[in-house]
Parts: C-alpha cells; structure tokens; sequence
C-alpha cells in the first residue's frame, strides 16, 4: 500500500470528522437565534429540581459560547472541545457528562452491529454464492423467497413481530433490555450469558432482515462473473469444479461485496438504530431515543457525531483491508 | 454498483425475443418475464384502493384524538378499534397511508430530479464541478443518512410537519440517484449518436434534452422506486424516533405510539397489526417493482440467473 494512499484516506476521514462538528456547530445558529441555549432557558423556566444544574450550564455555556464572543472564537472553542472529547453535561442528567453516558450505551451497540453484520453479511454471501450455481439445493431456493421479501422490509418492524410471537406469546426470549433487572453488567459467564440472552432477538432482528441484501448482491455478482476467461481457464486447466467455485469464482466476487458492505454501514447503523429503540437495548440507539424525548440537545448533538464518526472508521479500516484480499489493488498512483 | 456502471441503455419496451414490435405489446411481454412487477403493482395498487375504498366508508374526524373511548378492540363501529388517546384506527390509516406515501413520493422527486440535474451537470461537464459533486456523493454515501437528518429534525421546533418532513428526508434522497444516473451519463456521453448531435451543431443543453434524457429514462424510473421507498423508511425512522409532529396520524406516528405505550406487551394487537402489515406491503411492492424493473434499467443481466 501505498503511504500516500494511506495519507490520503486518513485524511477523508479526519475531514467527515470536522465536516460533522462544523455542521453540528452552524446548523443550531442558522436560524439566528441560538436554539441550545433557548433549550437551557426552557428547562430553568420549568423548575423543579434541575433548575440548579441548568442556571450552572447557562453560566458555562455563556462563558464559552457565549454572544458577546464572535462567531469564530465559538467556533475554534468548539472544534477544540470536540478534539478533547469535551461534550459538556446532559442537559437531561446534570451533573453526568455527555461523554460518560455515550461510553456506557457504545459497547452495547458495537458488539450489537459488529456481531449481527458479520454473521448476516457472511451467511449471505455463502448464500448467494451457492444459488448462483444451476445446481444449487433446492431447499435453498425456496428459502430465497421469504429471505428476499424480510430484505424489503424495515429491522425494526420484523423486530416488532419477533418481539410479539417469539417473546410475548411463546415467552421464550425477553422483552426488553440488554440483561435482567437487578443485574449488573460484569466479566462474570452467568451475567454474559444472560446479556447474550437479551440480544438474541434484537440480533435476529438485524440479521433475517439483512440477508438477502448480501444474498442477492453475491449472486449477482457471480453470476455476472460466469464466462470470464480467468475461469474458462480455471476449467481448461482441469482444475476441480470445487476448486474453481471456491478459489476462482468466490474469491473474485468478494472483494465487490466488501465494497458494498463499506457502502451499507451507514444504513444499518440508522436500521439498527431503531430496533434498540424498540427492544429498550441500552446502547446509542435507545439512547438518542431518551435524548429526544427529554429534548437533551448536547446528548443528541454528540451521539449523532460519535456514530458518523464510528461509522466513519469502519469505513477506514475496510478500504485499508482490501488489498491484503485482493493483491490486484496496490493503490498506486496511476 | 459496479454492475450499473458499464451497460447500454435501450430506448423502448422492443425486445427481441417477443417479436411483437408494438409499444404495448413490449410491455405485456415485458411484464411475462418479470412477472415480480406484476406482484408489485399489484401490492402498490391494493394499498391505493385501501385508501380509496377508506376515504369513502371511514369518518375521518375520528382520526382525532379523544374521539372514541381509548383502547376498543375492533368492532362493527371500530373495525381497526381505537388507540390509547381515543383515535378511531381505521380512520387513522386511512389518513396516515396516504400521507406517508406523500412524504415518500415527494422527497423521492425531488432526490431524483436534483441527482438527475448533478449528475447530468458532473458527468457533461465534467472538472472541478465534477470533483466536487463526485467527492460530496462519495462522502454522504458513507455517512449514516439518519444521523444527519437527526441533526437536520432536531433544528426545527416542534416537530416536523409533512411538508418539513418531505424536506428534511429530501435532503440526503438526491445523493444515491446522483451516483448511479452521473456513471450511465457517462457511458451515454460517448455513444456516436451524442457525437453526431454534436459536430451537427446541437448545444450542449439541447444534447442533454433531446439526445442523453430519453436513454437515462430507465435508470432514473429505477431510482426512484429506490428513492421513494428510502425516503419513505427514512420519514418513519424519524417519527419513530420521536422526530414527528404530534398532531400528524402518518404511519410513523402511530408506530411512535405504539411503541410509547408498549402496545405490543399489552396485547393490544388491533393497534400495532395494521401499520405494520401497511408497511409491509408498500415495502415488498416497491420492492417487487424494483426487481421487475431490473431488466429495463440493466437489458444485458437479462434472465441469465
């Protein structure tokens, strides 16, 4: 690889970076008025027993963002805290800091979308490798149908029914939530078991609807792929037909569907998103869920940044695995 | 992607295989082949005549709250039943379904008609103007689409009205049409009949009009189906979130409800089983159409699967 690839790509990702804090500083203060610190006044004028926190949040937000500063100190104060992680209190959960509660809700929804996408994007891609042959398993060509038509619908509305006939009425998986009440998330078997328990729906959910996608995408792509000379060539060789399938056709269609995967995370962390919502899965999900109903605007502002700039990262680090895949691409400069 | 980028383009329903020359008769053969079309049109069409057949029998003021006595299983009077603020259910899709199809048909438009305009301007004329286009594309397409319009929804007070909504949902809909028209622009910029427009003394705008339109019909009939039902997903994803109006009964909305108040563990089955089984059909008859519009966008993959 080459470094000035590599400069290049880490430079487009410190740029979405910065593409979103500016967008997430300038798009509150379009509207001329400033809508967080409207919020903060909003929530002092309610009363009750926040009120402290908020009069001490007005004060620092004036001290740091405050109109008597011009706009580019604001701003170069808020690109500085947001290089430091700095993302201020909740407005929800004064005195606990944004940052605080974001790293508690991460984890959930990383081992939540690493796990599903991994297993769905695999079996997938197994799938549609094998259907594009004429003599696939019949089975499996019936299975195709349901699989296609789940692709077509939303993760969060199979989830519903998942929710509804495989917990509510057989009453074999929970409801709700990523572990039992009572419990404390820990490094104990029993206490992962029980976690794992929790996210099976919620997983199943993710993965049945997003199958097909990738099942469709691979056959696709090797069915588009019969004819080329690599593997005409392959069988003039006398190479077995197991061989060629595997070694041949497999491996030159998976470097397009890698492609599509870097290409799909930003719609299924938006899908995964609401099957949190609804299965109350205590990762960012759930969490944005909870900002917007108490309208906690530095909670919103932040988990929307952290999960671009995640995503972000995925996206990195897939670009910078295909050519271990695929020896074809050097990332020379052409 | 890779498979949209390099194919020809057909100009009309002709195929050679029927051997009927015939506009209609192209279609009918067509629709024998892609029979997933049908299906499609045929879900697409069930949802219209629900929402025909409702405005005619429902009475729409009880889609209101506090019109009916909360949480009535259905019945003669309520066929769908009533949900926890009193709205009569049945009146609630009736007045939903189209209003979610609104957001979804409006946004999906205008994405398309905006990604048609840059794609055209990024592939004709290429430079810096395609650089910038191209790069933004490039960008957005990775970022997580609600994310942003989470950003967007959470600027506007009080939630999001219908023609907000269509505008927000919008905002991101022109990026993927934008991707898949620019790469058959540019396999058409090149075609001879382009270049006979050309040395004829066709301006560059007449070219665009006259010659690359007609053969960029297919593809963008194709996006928009895609367009329509991301923007449709998108809209929900927001209202589920919690981003919609209040005052609106959309689809979303009531899914908002349902999940506000845990209606699927109170076994309040009337309430959540009609928007669900909406939005499954809206979303397998897109998709349907989808699949059956492949061969029309894509005439070389033609049944080779």
């Amino acid at each position: 690889m080459r470094p000035d690839y590599l400069v290049k790509r880490i430079g487009l990702f410190l740029l979405i970076i910065w593409l979103a804090s500016t967008v997430d500083f300038f798009l509150p203060r379009l509207g001329g008025g400033d809508p967080i610190r409207a919020q903060l006044a909003a929530q002092a004028a309610m009363g009750g027993n926040s009120q402290i926190g908020t009069k001490d949040m007005i004060a620092e937000y004036d001290r740091r963002f405050g109109l008597d500063k011009p706009l580019i100190v604001q701003y170069l104060t808020y690109l500085n805290d947001t290089a430091h992680l700095e993302f201020n209190f909740s407005m929800a959960a004064y005195p606990t800091k944004v940052i605080d509660i974001i790293g508690r809700a991460l984890p959930w929804t990383i081992t939540l979308l690493t796990v599903t996408t991994l297993l769905a994007w695999t079996i997938g891609t197994v799938l549609g490798a094998i259907l594009s042959r004429p003599n696939a398993p019949r089975i499996l060509k019936f299975i195709l149908a349901p699989i296609l038509t789940l692709s077509a619908i939303p993760f969060f509305l199979l989830g519903l029914l998942l929710i509804y006939v495989l917990g509510f009425q057989l009453r074999w998986f929970p409801l709700a939530g990523g572990f039992d009440q009572g419990l404390l998330p820990a490094w104990d078997p029993k206490i992962i078991m029980n976690m794992v328990y929790h996210s099976i729906l919620p997983a199943l959910s993710i993965i049945l609807a997003s199958i097909g996608f990738w099942t469709l995408g691979m056959r696709g792509v090797m069915v588009s792929s019969h004819g080329e000379d690599y593997l005409l060539f392959a069988d003039a060789k006398g190479l077995r037909g197991r061989t060629v399938f595997w070694r041949y056709s497999i491996r030159n269609s998976l470097l397009p569907q890698l492609t599509a995967l870097a290409l799909a995370l930003g719609n299924i962390v938006s899908g995964a998103v609401l099957v949190e919502v609804i299965f109350q899965y205590p990762g960012m999900g759930t969490l944005l869920y909870q900002s917007i109903r108490s309208s906690d605007f530095y909670m919103i502002q932040r988990l929307v940044f952290i999960i671009i700039v995640a995503i972000g990262f995925a996206t990195l680090v897939l670009d910078l695995i295909y050519p271990l895949l695929d020896p074809r691409i050097t990332y020379a400069r052409r | 992607m890779a498979t949209v980028a390099e194919q020809p383009t057909i100009s009309t329903f002709e195929t050679p295989g029927t051997g009927i020359g015939t506009w209609t008769g192209g279609v009918l053969g067509y629709m024998r082949r892609n029979p997933e079309l049908i299906f499609g049109l045929a879900l697409l069409m069930l949802l219209l005549a629900f929402i025909v057949v409702g405005h005619v029998t429902a009475n729409l003021d009880k889609a209101k709250p506090l019109s009916g006595r909360p949480l009535l299983a259905p019945s003669q009077v309520n066929p769908f039943g009533t949900d926890k603020q009193g709205r009569d259910l049945y009146a609630v899709m009736v007045l939903g379904t189209p209003q979610t199809l609104e957001i979804g048909v409006l946004a999906g438009l205008i994405g398309v008609t905006v990604g048609t305009i840059l794609a055209l301007v990024s592939a004709f004329y290429g430079g810096r103007a395609d650089a910038v286009i191209r790069g933004i594309v490039d960008i957005g397409l990775t970022i997580p689409g609600l994310m942003v319009l989470v950003t967007l929804a959470m600027n506007v007070k009080g939630g999001l009205s219908i023609p907000q909504m269509v505008l927000v949902v919008a905002a991101l809909a022109w990026l993927f049409p934008a991707r898949v028209i620019r790469a058959q622009v540019l396999s058409v910029r090149e075609r001879s009949y382009v270049d006979v427009a050309r040395l004829s003394g066709m301006s560059g705008p007449k070219i665009i009009v006259r010659e690359v339109m007609p053969n960029l019909m297919p593809y963008i009939v194709a996006s928009l189906v895609g367009a329509i039902s991301a923007a449709v997903l998108a809209s929900i994803g927001l209202e589920v979130l919690g981003l919609g109006s209040f005052d609106s009964v959309t689809i979303g909305m009531t899914l908002y409800w349902v999940i506000y108040y845990a209606a699927i563990i109170n076994s309040w089955w009337w309430w959540w089983l009609p928007p669900i089984i909406i939005i499954i059909i809206l979303f397998t008859g897109l998709f349907l159409v989808a699949v059956g519009l492949d061969e029309f966008a894509n005439p070389r993959i033609r049944r080779r699967a």
